[in-house]
Protein backbone atom coordinates (compact mmCIF):
# COMPACT_ATOMS: atom_id res chain seq x y z
CA UNK A 1 0.00 0.00 0.00
CA UNK A 2 1.48 3.35 -0.92
CA UNK A 3 2.01 5.67 2.03
CA UNK A 4 1.58 8.67 -0.26
CA UNK A 5 -0.22 8.86 -3.56
CA UNK A 6 -0.26 11.91 -5.80
CA UNK A 7 -3.15 12.07 -8.27
CA UNK A 8 -3.02 14.50 -11.17
CA UNK A 9 -1.18 17.18 -9.23
CA UNK A 10 -0.85 20.46 -11.08
CA UNK A 11 0.88 23.54 -9.73
CA UNK A 12 3.28 25.98 -11.42
CA UNK A 13 5.49 23.90 -13.72
CA UNK A 14 4.02 20.57 -12.52
CA UNK A 15 1.34 19.20 -14.83
CA UNK A 16 -0.85 16.23 -13.89
CA UNK A 17 1.72 14.44 -11.81
CA UNK A 18 0.93 10.92 -10.63
CA UNK A 19 3.33 9.30 -8.19
CA UNK A 20 3.24 6.69 -5.45
CA UNK A 21 5.60 6.62 -2.52
CA UNK A 22 5.57 3.40 -0.54
CA UNK A 23 5.51 2.96 3.19
CA UNK A 24 8.91 3.47 4.88
CA UNK A 25 10.47 4.05 1.48
CA UNK A 26 13.33 6.46 0.73
CA UNK A 27 12.29 8.01 -2.56
CA UNK A 28 14.65 10.40 -4.29
CA UNK A 29 13.04 12.98 -6.52
CA UNK A 30 15.78 13.64 -9.05
CA UNK A 31 15.69 16.41 -11.60
CA UNK A 32 17.36 19.57 -12.85
CA UNK A 33 16.72 23.01 -11.34
CA UNK A 34 13.24 24.32 -12.09
CA UNK A 35 11.84 20.84 -12.77
CA UNK A 36 9.17 21.20 -10.07
CA UNK A 37 10.77 19.12 -7.30
CA UNK A 38 10.33 21.64 -4.49
CA UNK A 39 6.84 22.51 -5.70
CA UNK A 40 5.87 18.88 -5.33
CA UNK A 41 7.22 18.81 -1.75
CA UNK A 42 5.29 21.97 -0.91
CA UNK A 43 2.13 20.35 -2.32
CA UNK A 44 2.63 17.25 -0.16
CA UNK A 45 3.33 19.44 2.88
CA UNK A 46 0.20 21.48 2.21
CA UNK A 47 2.13 24.73 2.09
CA UNK A 48 0.67 25.80 -1.27
CA UNK A 49 -2.68 25.40 -3.04
CA UNK A 50 -2.78 22.89 -5.87
CA UNK A 51 -5.01 21.05 -8.30
CA UNK A 52 -5.36 17.29 -7.94
CA UNK A 53 -5.32 15.12 -4.85
CA UNK A 54 -2.83 13.91 -2.28
CA UNK A 55 -3.57 10.66 -0.43
CA UNK A 56 -1.91 9.46 2.77
CA UNK A 57 -2.64 5.76 3.39
CA UNK A 58 -5.48 6.03 0.84
CA UNK A 59 -7.09 8.96 2.68
CA UNK A 60 -7.43 12.20 0.77
CA UNK A 61 -5.69 14.96 2.75
CA UNK A 62 -6.33 17.89 0.42
CA UNK A 63 -8.42 19.65 3.04
CA UNK A 64 -5.90 19.08 5.84
CA UNK A 65 -3.79 22.13 6.71
CA UNK A 66 0.00 21.79 6.84
CA UNK A 67 -0.06 21.53 10.63
CA UNK A 68 -2.24 18.40 10.56
CA UNK A 69 -0.38 16.44 7.89
CA UNK A 70 2.26 14.99 10.25
CA UNK A 71 5.09 15.97 7.99
CA UNK A 72 8.66 16.88 8.85
CA UNK A 73 10.12 19.27 6.30
CA UNK A 74 13.79 20.07 5.93
CA UNK A 75 14.11 23.11 3.66
CA UNK A 76 16.93 23.70 1.21
CA UNK A 77 18.40 26.65 3.11
CA UNK A 78 17.30 25.15 6.45
CA UNK A 79 15.90 28.44 7.79
CA UNK A 80 16.72 27.86 11.42
CA UNK A 81 15.02 30.65 13.35
CA UNK A 82 17.93 33.02 14.00
CA UNK A 83 16.45 34.47 17.21
CA UNK A 84 16.05 31.08 18.90
CA UNK A 85 18.83 28.91 20.26
CA UNK A 86 19.24 25.27 19.25
CA UNK A 87 16.98 24.00 22.03
CA UNK A 88 14.20 26.45 21.21
CA UNK A 89 14.51 25.81 17.46
CA UNK A 90 14.00 22.08 18.01
CA UNK A 91 11.28 22.68 20.59
CA UNK A 92 9.37 25.16 18.41
CA UNK A 93 6.86 22.71 16.95
CA UNK A 94 6.36 21.04 20.33
CA UNK A 95 5.66 24.36 22.04
CA UNK A 96 3.21 25.30 19.29
CA UNK A 97 1.56 21.90 19.84
CA UNK A 98 1.08 22.84 23.53
CA UNK A 99 3.11 19.90 24.82
CA UNK A 100 3.97 19.91 28.52
CA UNK A 101 7.36 21.48 29.39
CA UNK A 102 8.80 18.22 30.72
CA UNK A 103 7.66 16.35 27.58
CA UNK A 104 9.30 19.02 25.43
CA UNK A 105 12.53 18.80 27.41
CA UNK A 106 12.57 15.00 27.15
CA UNK A 107 11.90 14.95 23.39
CA UNK A 108 14.44 17.68 22.59
CA UNK A 109 17.11 15.98 24.66
CA UNK A 110 16.33 12.68 22.90
CA UNK A 111 16.80 14.35 19.49
CA UNK A 112 19.94 16.18 20.58
CA UNK A 113 21.37 12.85 21.61
CA UNK A 114 20.18 11.02 18.48
CA UNK A 115 21.84 13.58 16.23
CA UNK A 116 24.86 13.95 18.52
CA UNK A 117 24.50 17.70 19.05
CA UNK A 118 24.03 17.82 22.83
CA UNK A 119 26.91 20.29 23.09
CA UNK A 120 25.07 22.83 20.93
CA UNK A 121 21.94 23.21 23.09
CA UNK A 122 22.32 26.90 23.90
CA UNK A 123 24.02 28.09 20.74
CA UNK A 124 22.33 30.33 18.22
CA UNK A 125 22.21 29.44 14.50
CA UNK A 126 24.84 32.04 13.61
CA UNK A 127 27.24 30.27 15.95
CA UNK A 128 26.88 26.89 14.15
CA UNK A 129 28.82 25.34 11.27
CA UNK A 130 27.06 24.15 8.10
CA UNK A 131 26.94 20.52 9.24
CA UNK A 132 25.71 21.46 12.72
CA UNK A 133 22.95 23.56 11.21
CA UNK A 134 21.86 20.56 9.10
CA UNK A 135 21.59 18.41 12.20
CA UNK A 136 19.64 21.00 14.15
CA UNK A 137 17.24 21.52 11.24
CA UNK A 138 16.79 17.77 10.94
CA UNK A 139 16.12 17.49 14.67
CA UNK A 140 13.53 20.26 14.38
CA UNK A 141 11.86 18.46 11.47
CA UNK A 142 11.77 15.21 13.46
CA UNK A 143 10.61 16.74 16.74
CA UNK A 144 6.92 16.18 16.13
CA UNK A 145 7.51 12.51 15.23
CA UNK A 146 6.31 12.98 11.65
CA UNK A 147 5.05 10.12 9.53
CA UNK A 148 6.60 11.56 6.39
CA UNK A 149 9.91 13.35 6.04
CA UNK A 150 10.46 15.78 3.18
CA UNK A 151 14.05 16.79 2.47
CA UNK A 152 14.63 19.56 -0.05
CA UNK A 153 18.27 19.40 -1.19
CA UNK A 154 19.36 19.58 2.43
CA UNK A 155 23.03 18.90 1.73
CA UNK A 156 23.54 21.19 -1.25
CA UNK A 157 25.35 23.88 0.74
CA UNK A 158 27.84 21.51 2.37
CA UNK A 159 31.35 20.64 1.24
CA UNK A 160 31.85 17.26 -0.44
CA UNK A 161 33.23 15.51 2.63
CA UNK A 162 30.56 16.66 5.09
CA UNK A 163 27.85 15.99 2.53
CA UNK A 164 29.06 12.41 2.02
CA UNK A 165 29.22 11.81 5.76
CA UNK A 166 25.79 13.27 6.46
CA UNK A 167 24.25 11.33 3.55
CA UNK A 168 25.28 8.10 5.16
CA UNK A 169 23.98 9.23 8.53
CA UNK A 170 20.71 10.44 7.09
CA UNK A 171 20.07 7.15 5.35
CA UNK A 172 20.88 5.24 8.53
CA UNK A 173 18.57 7.46 10.55
CA UNK A 174 15.77 6.96 8.04
CA UNK A 175 16.16 3.19 8.30
CA UNK A 176 16.20 3.29 12.09
CA UNK A 177 13.11 5.46 12.30
CA UNK A 178 11.36 3.67 9.43
CA UNK A 179 9.94 6.94 8.19
CA UNK A 180 8.63 7.44 4.64
CA UNK A 181 11.03 9.94 3.11
CA UNK A 182 11.11 12.02 -0.04
CA UNK A 183 14.51 13.48 -0.80
CA UNK A 184 14.87 16.10 -3.49
CA UNK A 185 18.16 16.52 -5.33
CA UNK A 186 19.69 17.21 -8.73
CA UNK A 187 22.77 15.21 -7.82
CA UNK A 188 22.84 11.73 -9.34
CA UNK A 189 25.50 10.40 -6.96
CA UNK A 190 23.42 11.47 -3.97
CA UNK A 191 20.37 9.81 -5.49
CA UNK A 192 22.17 6.54 -6.25
CA UNK A 193 23.65 6.38 -2.78
CA UNK A 194 20.48 7.02 -0.83
CA UNK A 195 17.44 5.98 -2.82
CA UNK A 196 15.28 2.90 -2.46
CA UNK A 197 13.61 4.26 -5.57
CA UNK A 198 14.30 7.22 -7.80
CA UNK A 199 11.67 9.34 -9.54
CA UNK A 200 13.08 11.38 -12.40
CA UNK A 201 11.24 14.66 -12.84
CA UNK A 202 11.79 17.05 -15.70
CA UNK A 203 9.81 20.11 -16.75
CA UNK A 204 7.07 19.26 -14.28
CA UNK A 205 6.54 15.67 -15.41
CA UNK A 206 7.63 12.40 -13.81
CA UNK A 207 9.61 10.73 -16.59
CA UNK A 208 10.30 7.49 -14.76
CA UNK A 209 10.09 6.09 -11.25
CA UNK A 210 11.82 2.92 -10.22
CA UNK A 211 14.70 1.27 -8.40
CA UNK A 212 18.17 2.63 -9.07
CA UNK A 213 19.08 -0.35 -11.31
CA UNK A 214 15.81 -0.05 -13.21
CA UNK A 215 16.52 3.58 -14.00
CA UNK A 216 20.07 2.80 -15.04
CA UNK A 217 19.51 -0.33 -17.06
CA UNK A 218 16.08 0.38 -18.48
CA UNK A 219 15.79 4.14 -18.92
CA UNK A 220 12.34 4.76 -20.24
CA UNK A 221 13.27 7.42 -22.77
CA UNK A 222 16.06 9.57 -24.10
CA UNK A 223 15.40 12.30 -21.49
CA UNK A 224 15.92 9.89 -18.58
CA UNK A 225 18.97 8.37 -20.20
CA UNK A 226 20.47 11.82 -20.79
CA UNK A 227 19.69 12.95 -17.26
CA UNK A 228 21.43 10.00 -15.65
CA UNK A 229 24.41 10.55 -17.92
CA UNK A 230 23.53 8.40 -20.97
CA UNK A 231 25.02 5.15 -19.65
CA UNK A 232 26.46 2.49 -21.96
CA UNK A 233 24.45 -0.65 -21.26
CA UNK A 234 25.95 -3.96 -22.27
CA UNK A 235 24.40 -7.45 -22.10
CA UNK A 236 26.62 -10.03 -20.49
CA UNK A 237 26.96 -13.69 -21.41
CA UNK A 238 29.75 -15.46 -19.61
CA UNK A 239 30.30 -14.83 -15.89
CA UNK A 240 33.37 -16.06 -14.07
CA UNK A 241 34.33 -15.27 -10.48
CA UNK A 242 38.01 -14.42 -10.25
CA UNK A 243 38.06 -14.05 -6.45
CA UNK A 244 39.16 -11.08 -4.31
CA UNK A 245 35.90 -9.34 -5.04
CA UNK A 246 36.15 -9.28 -8.81
CA UNK A 247 34.56 -11.27 -11.65
CA UNK A 248 34.86 -11.43 -15.40
CA UNK A 249 31.97 -11.07 -17.83
CA UNK A 250 31.79 -11.39 -21.55
CA UNK A 251 29.95 -8.63 -23.36
CA UNK A 252 29.64 -9.38 -27.05
CA UNK A 253 33.23 -10.57 -27.26
CA UNK A 254 34.62 -7.97 -24.84
CA UNK A 255 36.02 -9.47 -21.67
CA UNK A 256 35.36 -7.00 -18.84
CA UNK A 257 36.43 -7.21 -15.20
CA UNK A 258 33.72 -6.05 -12.80
CA UNK A 259 33.26 -5.84 -9.03
CA UNK A 260 31.79 -9.15 -7.80
CA UNK A 261 28.78 -8.74 -5.52
CA UNK A 262 28.01 -12.47 -5.42
CA UNK A 263 25.22 -12.41 -7.99
CA UNK A 264 25.25 -13.56 -11.56
CA UNK A 265 25.44 -10.54 -13.82
CA UNK A 266 23.06 -10.01 -16.73
CA UNK A 267 23.92 -6.47 -17.72
CA UNK A 268 26.51 -3.87 -16.94
CA UNK A 269 26.25 -0.10 -17.25
CA UNK A 270 29.02 2.46 -17.54
CA UNK A 271 28.56 6.20 -17.66
CA UNK A 272 30.45 7.91 -20.50
CA UNK A 273 32.27 10.04 -17.90
CA UNK A 274 33.59 6.84 -16.28
CA UNK A 275 35.45 5.76 -19.40
CA UNK A 276 38.97 7.19 -19.86
CA UNK A 277 40.29 7.90 -23.34
CA UNK A 278 44.01 7.63 -24.15
CA UNK A 279 45.83 8.24 -27.43
CA UNK A 280 48.65 5.83 -26.59
CA UNK A 281 48.45 2.36 -25.12
CA UNK A 282 48.02 2.95 -21.37
CA UNK A 283 50.51 1.38 -18.97
CA UNK A 284 49.47 -1.39 -16.57
CA UNK A 285 47.87 -4.80 -17.03
CA UNK A 286 45.82 -5.47 -20.11
CA UNK A 287 42.58 -5.45 -18.14
CA UNK A 288 39.55 -3.29 -18.95
CA UNK A 289 41.67 -1.58 -21.62
CA UNK A 290 40.41 -1.79 -25.19
CA UNK A 291 41.44 -0.44 -28.53
CA UNK A 292 38.72 1.41 -30.49
CA UNK A 293 38.09 3.80 -33.34
CA UNK A 294 36.29 7.13 -32.98
CA UNK A 295 33.19 7.12 -35.17
CA UNK A 296 31.56 10.35 -34.05
CA UNK A 297 32.39 13.48 -32.02
CA UNK A 298 29.67 15.56 -30.42
CA UNK A 299 30.76 18.85 -28.83
CA UNK A 300 28.23 20.35 -26.41
CA UNK A 301 28.53 23.30 -24.01
CA UNK A 302 29.45 21.11 -21.06
CA UNK A 303 31.48 18.21 -22.45
CA UNK A 304 32.73 16.48 -25.58
CA UNK A 305 31.14 13.11 -26.30
CA UNK A 306 32.93 10.55 -28.42
CA UNK A 307 31.36 7.52 -30.03
CA UNK A 308 33.99 4.79 -30.09
CA UNK A 309 33.66 1.41 -31.82
CA UNK A 310 35.50 -1.33 -30.01
CA UNK A 311 35.04 -4.87 -31.36
CA UNK A 312 31.44 -4.88 -32.43
CA UNK A 313 30.26 -2.56 -29.65
CA UNK A 314 29.64 1.17 -29.90
CA UNK A 315 30.44 3.00 -26.67
CA UNK A 316 29.96 6.58 -25.57
CA UNK A 317 32.83 8.24 -23.75
CA UNK A 318 33.00 11.74 -22.37
CA UNK A 319 35.81 14.26 -22.04
CA UNK A 320 35.95 17.72 -20.50
CA UNK A 321 36.68 20.43 -23.09
CA UNK A 322 40.13 21.29 -21.73
CA UNK A 323 41.31 17.68 -22.02
CA UNK A 324 39.80 17.26 -25.49
CA UNK A 325 41.69 20.37 -26.66
CA UNK A 326 44.98 18.95 -25.39
CA UNK A 327 44.50 15.73 -27.40
CA UNK A 328 44.45 15.44 -31.15
CA UNK A 329 41.29 13.42 -31.62
CA UNK A 330 39.29 13.10 -34.79
CA UNK A 331 36.85 10.75 -36.48
CA UNK A 332 38.60 7.56 -37.59
CA UNK A 333 41.42 7.95 -35.07
CA UNK A 334 42.46 4.92 -33.05
CA UNK A 335 42.23 5.39 -29.27
CA UNK A 336 42.40 3.30 -26.11
CA UNK A 337 39.48 3.03 -23.70
CA UNK A 338 39.92 2.33 -19.99
CA UNK A 339 36.92 1.32 -17.88
CA UNK A 340 36.95 2.41 -14.22
CA UNK A 341 36.38 -0.83 -12.30
CA UNK A 342 34.47 0.61 -9.32
CA UNK A 343 32.21 2.71 -11.52
CA UNK A 344 30.76 -0.23 -13.45
CA UNK A 345 27.17 -0.85 -12.39
CA UNK A 346 25.89 -4.41 -12.55
CA UNK A 347 22.44 -5.93 -12.87
CA UNK B 1 33.16 44.08 40.67
CA UNK B 2 31.65 43.97 37.17
CA UNK B 3 29.21 46.78 37.99
CA UNK B 4 32.02 48.80 39.57
CA UNK B 5 34.09 48.38 36.40
CA UNK B 6 31.12 49.55 34.33
CA UNK B 7 30.82 52.71 36.41
CA UNK B 8 34.42 53.76 35.81
CA UNK B 9 34.37 55.95 32.70
CA UNK B 10 36.40 54.70 29.82
CA UNK B 11 38.77 56.56 27.53
CA UNK B 12 35.76 58.12 25.77
CA UNK B 13 35.52 60.65 28.61
CA UNK B 14 38.97 62.11 27.86
CA UNK B 15 37.96 64.19 24.79
CA UNK B 16 34.98 65.55 26.75
CA UNK B 17 37.23 66.66 29.61
CA UNK B 18 39.64 68.28 27.14
CA UNK B 19 36.71 70.05 25.44
CA UNK B 20 35.41 71.38 28.77
CA UNK B 21 38.88 72.55 29.81
CA UNK B 22 39.33 74.38 26.51
CA UNK B 23 35.91 75.94 26.90
CA UNK B 24 36.77 77.18 30.39
CA UNK B 25 40.16 78.45 29.21
CA UNK B 26 38.83 80.30 26.15
CA UNK B 27 36.10 81.97 28.21
CA UNK B 28 38.47 82.90 31.05
CA UNK B 29 41.14 84.51 28.82
CA UNK B 30 38.38 86.43 27.02
CA UNK B 31 39.15 85.04 23.58
CA UNK B 32 35.48 85.59 22.80
CA UNK B 33 34.29 89.00 23.99
CA UNK B 34 33.50 88.55 27.64
CA UNK B 35 31.51 86.31 29.95
CA UNK B 36 28.32 87.86 28.68
CA UNK B 37 28.35 86.10 25.28
CA UNK B 38 30.45 83.13 26.22
CA UNK B 39 30.26 82.15 29.88
CA UNK B 40 32.87 79.70 31.15
CA UNK B 41 31.83 76.17 31.89
CA UNK B 42 32.15 76.72 35.65
CA UNK B 43 29.59 79.54 35.41
CA UNK B 44 27.19 77.26 33.54
CA UNK B 45 27.63 74.63 36.26
CA UNK B 46 26.92 77.23 38.93
CA UNK B 47 23.79 78.35 37.09
CA UNK B 48 22.72 74.72 36.71
CA UNK B 49 23.02 74.38 40.50
CA UNK B 50 21.04 77.58 41.04
CA UNK B 51 18.26 76.59 38.64
CA UNK B 52 18.06 73.17 40.23
CA UNK B 53 18.07 74.53 43.76
CA UNK B 54 15.30 77.07 43.14
CA UNK B 55 13.20 74.46 41.32
CA UNK B 56 12.92 76.32 38.00
CA UNK B 57 14.84 73.74 36.03
CA UNK B 58 13.07 70.82 37.72
CA UNK B 59 9.60 72.23 37.04
CA UNK B 60 10.30 72.98 33.38
CA UNK B 61 12.15 69.73 32.88
CA UNK B 62 9.26 67.77 34.36
CA UNK B 63 6.80 69.48 31.99
CA UNK B 64 8.91 68.62 28.94
CA UNK B 65 9.66 65.11 30.22
CA UNK B 66 6.00 64.23 30.81
CA UNK B 67 5.02 65.58 27.40
CA UNK B 68 7.72 63.53 25.69
CA UNK B 69 6.91 60.46 27.74
CA UNK B 70 3.16 60.55 27.10
CA UNK B 71 3.36 61.67 23.46
CA UNK B 72 6.16 59.26 22.60
CA UNK B 73 4.53 56.33 24.42
CA UNK B 74 1.19 56.77 22.66
CA UNK B 75 2.81 57.58 19.32
CA UNK B 76 5.14 54.61 19.39
CA UNK B 77 2.48 52.16 20.63
CA UNK B 78 0.08 53.30 17.89
CA UNK B 79 2.91 53.24 15.31
CA UNK B 80 3.93 49.76 16.39
CA UNK B 81 0.39 48.35 16.29
CA UNK B 82 -0.58 49.88 12.95
CA UNK B 83 2.88 49.15 11.51
CA UNK B 84 2.54 45.48 12.48
CA UNK B 85 -0.93 45.32 10.91
CA UNK B 86 0.28 47.01 7.73
CA UNK B 87 3.33 44.78 7.46
CA UNK B 88 1.37 41.60 8.12
CA UNK B 89 -1.87 42.17 6.22
CA UNK B 90 -1.37 43.38 2.69
CA UNK B 91 -4.99 44.53 2.49
CA UNK B 92 -4.51 46.97 5.37
CA UNK B 93 -1.21 48.06 3.85
CA UNK B 94 -2.89 48.74 0.50
CA UNK B 95 -5.65 50.72 2.22
CA UNK B 96 -3.45 52.86 4.49
CA UNK B 97 -0.20 53.19 2.58
CA UNK B 98 -1.32 55.92 0.16
CA UNK B 99 -2.60 58.11 3.02
CA UNK B 100 0.45 57.55 5.18
CA UNK B 101 2.83 58.14 2.27
CA UNK B 102 1.18 61.53 1.81
CA UNK B 103 1.23 62.56 5.48
CA UNK B 104 4.62 61.06 6.46
CA UNK B 105 6.82 63.72 4.75
CA UNK B 106 5.15 66.61 6.65
CA UNK B 107 7.56 67.68 9.45
CA UNK B 108 6.05 67.36 12.94
CA UNK B 109 6.36 71.11 13.55
CA UNK B 110 4.44 71.75 10.32
CA UNK B 111 1.35 70.58 12.17
CA UNK B 112 1.79 73.17 14.91
CA UNK B 113 -0.35 76.03 13.48
CA UNK B 114 -3.16 73.65 12.60
CA UNK B 115 -3.07 71.94 15.99
CA UNK B 116 -2.91 75.29 17.83
CA UNK B 117 -6.23 76.15 16.23
CA UNK B 118 -7.75 72.72 16.62
CA UNK B 119 -6.58 71.90 20.15
CA UNK B 120 -5.80 75.32 21.59
CA UNK B 121 -2.65 76.13 23.57
CA UNK B 122 -2.65 73.66 26.40
CA UNK B 123 -1.06 70.43 27.54
CA UNK B 124 -2.64 68.40 24.72
CA UNK B 125 -0.88 70.42 22.03
CA UNK B 126 2.76 69.37 22.74
CA UNK B 127 1.64 65.78 23.41
CA UNK B 128 -0.13 65.71 20.04
CA UNK B 129 2.98 67.09 18.30
CA UNK B 130 5.18 64.41 19.90
CA UNK B 131 2.58 61.78 19.03
CA UNK B 132 2.77 62.78 15.34
CA UNK B 133 6.55 63.05 15.46
CA UNK B 134 6.88 59.47 16.81
CA UNK B 135 3.94 57.77 15.14
CA UNK B 136 4.85 57.97 11.45
CA UNK B 137 8.53 56.99 11.53
CA UNK B 138 7.89 54.14 13.98
CA UNK B 139 4.98 52.92 11.90
CA UNK B 140 7.12 53.05 8.77
CA UNK B 141 10.08 51.22 10.35
CA UNK B 142 7.82 48.60 11.90
CA UNK B 143 5.87 47.81 8.76
CA UNK B 144 9.11 47.68 6.73
CA UNK B 145 10.67 45.37 9.32
CA UNK B 146 7.67 43.03 9.25
CA UNK B 147 7.58 42.97 5.44
CA UNK B 148 11.30 42.28 5.25
CA UNK B 149 11.09 39.03 7.23
CA UNK B 150 12.02 36.20 4.86
CA UNK B 151 8.82 34.39 3.87
CA UNK B 152 10.62 31.07 4.16
CA UNK B 153 10.69 31.39 7.96
CA UNK B 154 6.92 31.66 7.79
CA UNK B 155 6.77 28.53 5.61
CA UNK B 156 8.94 26.64 8.12
CA UNK B 157 6.80 27.75 11.07
CA UNK B 158 3.67 26.76 9.17
CA UNK B 159 5.10 23.32 8.44
CA UNK B 160 5.70 22.98 12.20
CA UNK B 161 2.05 23.62 12.90
CA UNK B 162 2.03 27.30 13.83
CA UNK B 163 -1.09 29.35 13.23
CA UNK B 164 -0.93 32.81 11.62
CA UNK B 165 -1.12 34.51 15.02
CA UNK B 166 1.62 32.28 16.44
CA UNK B 167 3.81 32.92 13.41
CA UNK B 168 3.36 36.67 13.85
CA UNK B 169 4.13 36.70 17.57
CA UNK B 170 6.83 34.04 17.76
CA UNK B 171 8.67 34.52 14.47
CA UNK B 172 7.81 37.66 12.51
CA UNK B 173 7.80 40.30 15.27
CA UNK B 174 11.03 39.03 16.90
CA UNK B 175 12.75 38.98 13.50
CA UNK B 176 11.53 42.52 12.79
CA UNK B 177 12.90 43.79 16.14
CA UNK B 178 16.18 45.23 14.73
CA UNK B 179 14.15 47.44 12.37
CA UNK B 180 11.63 48.34 15.06
CA UNK B 181 14.40 49.37 17.45
CA UNK B 182 16.03 51.51 14.79
CA UNK B 183 12.79 53.50 14.60
CA UNK B 184 12.39 53.72 18.38
CA UNK B 185 16.00 54.79 18.90
CA UNK B 186 15.91 57.58 16.34
CA UNK B 187 12.49 58.86 17.30
CA UNK B 188 13.08 58.90 21.06
CA UNK B 189 15.82 61.48 20.50
CA UNK B 190 13.78 63.27 17.86
CA UNK B 191 10.87 63.63 20.31
CA UNK B 192 13.08 65.74 22.58
CA UNK B 193 14.29 67.90 19.71
CA UNK B 194 10.72 68.52 18.59
CA UNK B 195 9.30 69.27 22.05
CA UNK B 196 11.96 71.90 22.67
CA UNK B 197 11.17 73.52 19.32
CA UNK B 198 7.42 73.39 19.99
CA UNK B 199 7.85 74.90 23.46
CA UNK B 200 10.01 77.65 22.04
CA UNK B 201 7.34 78.59 19.53
CA UNK B 202 4.00 78.00 21.16
CA UNK B 203 3.98 76.64 24.70
CA UNK B 204 4.75 78.76 27.76
CA UNK B 205 6.27 76.03 29.95
CA UNK B 206 9.05 73.47 29.57
CA UNK B 207 12.73 73.55 28.71
CA UNK B 208 12.10 75.18 25.32
CA UNK B 209 10.05 77.95 26.91
CA UNK B 210 12.75 78.46 29.59
CA UNK B 211 15.28 78.90 26.78
CA UNK B 212 13.15 81.55 25.12
CA UNK B 213 12.75 83.40 28.44
CA UNK B 214 16.52 83.21 28.96
CA UNK B 215 17.04 84.60 25.47
CA UNK B 216 14.84 87.61 26.22
CA UNK B 217 16.84 88.19 29.44
CA UNK B 218 20.08 87.61 27.53
CA UNK B 219 21.04 84.76 29.92
CA UNK B 220 23.35 82.68 27.74
CA UNK B 221 24.38 80.55 30.74
CA UNK B 222 20.75 79.42 31.21
CA UNK B 223 20.41 78.69 27.47
CA UNK B 224 23.52 76.50 27.65
CA UNK B 225 22.17 74.71 30.75
CA UNK B 226 18.96 73.96 28.80
CA UNK B 227 20.92 72.76 25.78
CA UNK B 228 22.98 70.45 27.97
CA UNK B 229 19.79 69.04 29.52
CA UNK B 230 18.36 68.51 26.02
CA UNK B 231 21.53 66.78 24.81
CA UNK B 232 21.58 64.57 27.92
CA UNK B 233 17.94 63.58 27.51
CA UNK B 234 18.35 62.73 23.80
CA UNK B 235 21.41 60.68 24.71
CA UNK B 236 19.68 58.88 27.62
CA UNK B 237 16.56 58.05 25.60
CA UNK B 238 18.55 56.76 22.63
CA UNK B 239 20.82 54.77 24.94
CA UNK B 240 17.82 53.25 26.67
CA UNK B 241 16.51 51.84 23.39
CA UNK B 242 20.00 50.80 22.34
CA UNK B 243 20.22 48.89 25.62
CA UNK B 244 16.87 47.20 24.94
CA UNK B 245 17.92 46.39 21.37
CA UNK B 246 21.18 44.87 22.54
CA UNK B 247 19.35 42.91 25.22
CA UNK B 248 16.81 41.44 22.80
CA UNK B 249 18.72 41.07 19.55
CA UNK B 250 22.50 41.25 20.04
CA UNK B 251 22.95 37.52 20.58
CA UNK B 252 21.43 36.53 17.26
CA UNK B 253 21.20 39.47 14.87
Amino acid sequence: MPAIKLNNISKYVCKNINLEIFNKEFLVLLGPNGAGKSTLLNVIAGLIDYKGSVFFENKCIDKLPASKRKIGYLFQDLYLFPHLDVFSNIAYGLKIGRKKPNEIKYRVEELLQMLRIENLTHRYPKELSGGEKQRVALARALALTPEVLLLDEPLSSLDLQSSKYLRRELKQLQRTLGITTIYVTHNLTEAEEMADRIAIIEKGAIEQAGKVEEIFFYPKNEKVSEFIGAPNILDCNGFRILGKGIAEVDCRGLSIIIPDEGNKIKKIAMLPRDIYIAELKPPGPDVNRFKGIITDINISNEVVRLKVKTGNINLLAELPHHIFKRMSLGIGKEVFLIFKLRKIKCL
Amino acid sequence: MKIFRKLIPGWGVVPVIIFLMLWELIARVNLISGHFFFPPFSMVVAEFYCLTANGVLGKNFLSSFLRVLIGFSFGSIAGLLIGILMGWKSLIDKALNPIISLIYPIPALGWLPLLMLWLGIGEILPIAIIFICSFFPILYNTSTGIKMVDKNYIRVAKSLGASDREILTSIVIPLALPNIFTGLKLESGMAWRVIIAAEMVAIPTGIGALMMKAESLMRIDIIIVCLIVLAAMCFIFERFFLFLETRFTARWS
